[in-house]
């Protein structure tokens, strides 16, 4: 089963709820940090890295001796990374999604395939589960296509011993949460009983109900006073899995880098 | 003597000049010597999230313009101008096309030998 822990709102404890649902994982998991922007999840878990390596994006590079100007190229490209203005043809790699399609169109042969670094991949263990993550290098606009890199990756992981998995997704709504939520079985979105929490949720149940996968919802912080949250999750028919109290203790915990399901015993239950 | 492609917010000499190159509403294309021009629209540009300088620069150059008079230039639009070898007069604002036109063909104006604005959304 993979499990990805998403939230519309960012701080409202994705990290937290992955690093202990691992911590009471019985079966066999790779535990993966998709948050490739802002990952953390290591900090938590202490793996055991064993390999990285640098994931790169296909751009084009030109041949301008075997370019007659055509433009299709350029009319193909949605994002303006590739130009023809008169007699020049002009890139701007950090704008290429890398899709590979000018290489495709173009009829004579002028675009050969290139690289840039899009961040780096790292893998381990922690003790005897799987651990795999994703960075993005400083600077980088684009996470989706690391974060296919690291999927690829962990399919490969998967194949070798098949496992559960949880998927720490980064926050929001745009291309790299549902990328991050797209391959997986179930989701669990995390809120908190603000009105920020409930507006976020109700952005992220919309998103991702067109996946048409299984949700079901933990809220953190639970407590607060003045909170439509359990409202809203009951006219739509959202589970409400579990109940994080707000607890000093829990932030103190995970303030020192602790995990909570480990560090306050009565709380087990609760993930 | 080279055609000027000035931005621009409605299809005339008397038009505000539109300080954005990238996001202009469109772009006069001025022959000099007889005050003749045409219009090209750049309106497109609104719904791009990114790339509208690379964009306006291809419309001024496929214009056959030689300078530009405009406002502020971003450093994806001033490359792909420099790279067709279209001189650029930047910090233009609070004046017509005409004034713009104007102040150029006076030589009161330099060419700018880098953008003045950073990338959008920087």
């Amino acid at each position: 089963m993979k499990v990805a822990v998403a939230s519309g709102k960012g701080g409202t404890g994705k990290t937290l709820l992955s690093a202990s649902l691992f911590s009471v994982w019985k079966d066999p998991l790779v535990v993966v940090d998709l948050d490739v922007e802002e990952p953390n999840l290591h900090l938590f878990l202490n793996p055991e890295i064993s390999g990285t390596r640098t994931a790169e994006l296909e751009i084009p590079v030109v041949d301008a001796a075997k370019c007659d100007y055509c433009g299709k190229c350029a009319q193909l490209c949605q994002f303006k990374a590739i130009n023809v203005l008169g007699e020049v043809v002009l890139t701007f790699t950090e704008m290429c999604h890398g899709c590979g399609g000018c290489l495709a169109v173009c009829p004579r042969g002028a675009l050969t395939s290139g690289s840039r670094p899009l961040g780096e991949m790292r893998w381990g263990r922690i003790g005897s589960d799987r651990f795999l993550m994703g960075a993005l290098r400083v600077g980088e606009a684009m996470s989706p296509p690391l974060m296919r890199v690291v999927k690829q990756k962990l399919q490969g992981m998967l194949s070798e011993a098949a496992a559960d998995v949880i998927i720490d997704a980064p926050p929001g709504v745009s291309c790299p949460a549902v990328n991050a939520v797209m391959d997986s079985d179930v989701i669990v979105l995390v809120t908190e009983p603000t009105p920020f929490g409930l507006h976020d949720l109700r952005l992220a149940h919309e998103a991702f109900a067109q996946l048409g996968k299984p949700m079901g919802v933990v809220i953190n912080r639970a407590g607060l006073p003045g909170s439509d949250v359990d409202d809203y999750c009951r006219a739509n028919h959202l589970r409400v899995l579990a109940k994080i109290p707000f607890d000093r203790r829990i932030a103190e915990t995970y303030a020192a880098g602790g995990v909570i399901a480990e560090a306050m015993g009565e709380l087990r239950p609760f993930f | 003597m080279q055609k000027i492609a000035i931005s621009c917010e409605a299809p005339s000499l008397d038009a505000s000049l539109d300080p954005r190159f990238g996001r202009a509403a469109g772009f006069l294309i001025v022959d000099p010597q007889t005050m003749a021009f045409e219009y090209r629209d750049n309106g497109a540009s609104q719904a791009m999230a990114q790339g509208a300088g690379i964009q306006a620069a291809e419309i001024v150059a496929a214009a056959g313009a030689g300078v530009v008079l405009t406002g502020y230039v971003g450093p994806k639009a001033f490359q792909a101008l420099s790279a067709v070898g279209i001189k650029v007069v930047q910090n233009l604002d609070n004046l017509t096309a005409r004034q713009a036109l104007e102040k150029y063909t006076t030589g009161s104006v330099g060419f700018a030998k880098q953008p003045n604005r950073g990338r959008h959304g920087a």
